[in-house]
C-alpha cells in the first residue's frame, strides 16, 4: 500500500469546509491535510470547518497537536473549527494521556458541530 | 543494562521493523488486531494502541528507528500482551526527566512516555547513552 497517494478529500459547502478523516493518518498525512485545510480557507473564504474524527481509532499526542494547531491556525485566518465525533474510547484514552487541546471546539456530532459553527458565525 | 529478556514461556507473535513513519501506522494497527485477538475490550484496544504509538513515534524521531516485538504471556496470572520497543539510538541521559509530564526534548508536547505509561498496566524502560534505549509495556484485560 502507498500511503504516499492518499489524500484527504475537503468539501466546501456554502461558508463551511467539510473533512472526514477515515484513515490511520501517518504524521506526514496529518500535517499535510493541516497545510490543506488552511490553504482551502484562504482560497474559498470559508468560516467554519467541520472536521470528523467519528472512525478515527486513536488520537495520539501528535494528532491531538495536529488537530489543535490547526484550529489556532484557522482561527487566525478568521475560521472557527469544530471537531466531530470522537468516539468514548479516543476520548477516555486523550485524557489519561494527558492531553490537552486548547482552543479546540468539539460537537457529537456533524449535525450538532454544524449549529455551533452558525451560532457562531451569526455573532459575528 | 540494555538487556530486557523476554520470558521463555512467552509466544512471540510478531517482530515488526520500525524504520519509516509508515511503519508506525503499520505496527500500531498489528498492535490493536492482537488486542483485539486476545479479547480487550474497545477502551483497552485502544489505549494500548496510543501508548505504543508513542513509543514508536519516539523510537523513529529520537533513537532513530528500531524494532518492536510482540509478544503474549502470563504476568500475575493476567493474560498479557507485552510489547518491546528496541532502538540503538543517542540513549536517554536522564529517565526520571523524560518520565516527567511536561517534559520534551524535541517537537513533542512532552506526554509521550508518561502519558504512555498510564495507559499500560506495566511500563519498563532501559537505556544507555550512546547505545540505545528499551522500552516495555503490558497491557492485559
Amino acid at each position: 500500500m502507498n500511503y504516499n497517494e492518499k489524500k484527504i478529500p475537503i468539501i466546501k459547502i456554502r461558508d463551511y469546509l467539510i473533512v472526514s478523516i477515515q484513515v490511520d493518518m501517518h504524521d506526514r498525512l496529518a500535517l499535510q491535510l493541516q497545510t490543506q485545510i488552511l490553504d482551502e480557507i484562504y482560497r474559498t473564504g470559508a468560516k467554519g470547518v467541520l472536521i470528523d474524527i467519528s472512525t478515527l481509532e486513536m488520537v495520539d499526542s501528535f494528532i491531538g497537536r495536529v488537530l489543535s494547531g490547526m484550529a489556532s491556525k484557522a482561527s487566525i485566518m478568521d475560521a472557527a473549527v469544530v471537531i466531530v465525533g470522537m468516539q468514548p474510547s479516543v476520548a477516555i484514552t486523550l485524557v489519561e494521556l494527558g492531553l490537552e487541546m486548547p482552543g479546540v471546539d468539539t460537537a457529537l456530532n456533524m449535525e450538532l458541530g454544524m449549529e455551533m459553527l452558525e451560532k457562531r458565525i451569526s455573532k459575528d | 543494562m540494555l538487556e530486557i529478556v523476554s520470558d521463555k514461556s512467552w509466544k512471540l507473535l510478531e517482530t515488526c521493523p520500525l524504520k519509516t513513519e509508515f511503519d508506525i501506522v503499520k505496527a500500531r494497527q498489528i498492535v490493536r488486531q492482537f488486542a483485539k485477538e486476545a479479547g480487550m475490550g474497545i477502551v483497552d484496544q485502544t489505549r494500548i494502541t496510543t501508548a505504543v504509538s508513542e513509543l514508536f513515534r519516539n523510537m523513529y524521531m529520537y533513537g532513530g528507528g528500531g524494532e518492536v516485538l510482540v509478544e503474549s504471556g502470563i504476568i500475575d496470572e493476567n493474560n498479557a500482551l507485552i510489547i518491546t520497543c528496541i532502538d540503538k539510538g543517542p540513549g536517554i541521559e536522564d529517565i526520571d526527566l523524560a518520565m516527567t509530564d511536561g517534559f520534551s526534548s524535541g517537537q513533542g508536547m512532552g506526554y509521550g512516555l508518561p502519558g504512555a505509561k498510564r495507559l499500560v498496566d506495566r511500563f519498563e524502560m532501559t537505556s544507555e547513552v550512546n547505545k540505545g534505549t528499551t522500552i516495555r509495556v503490558m497491557k492485559w484485560k
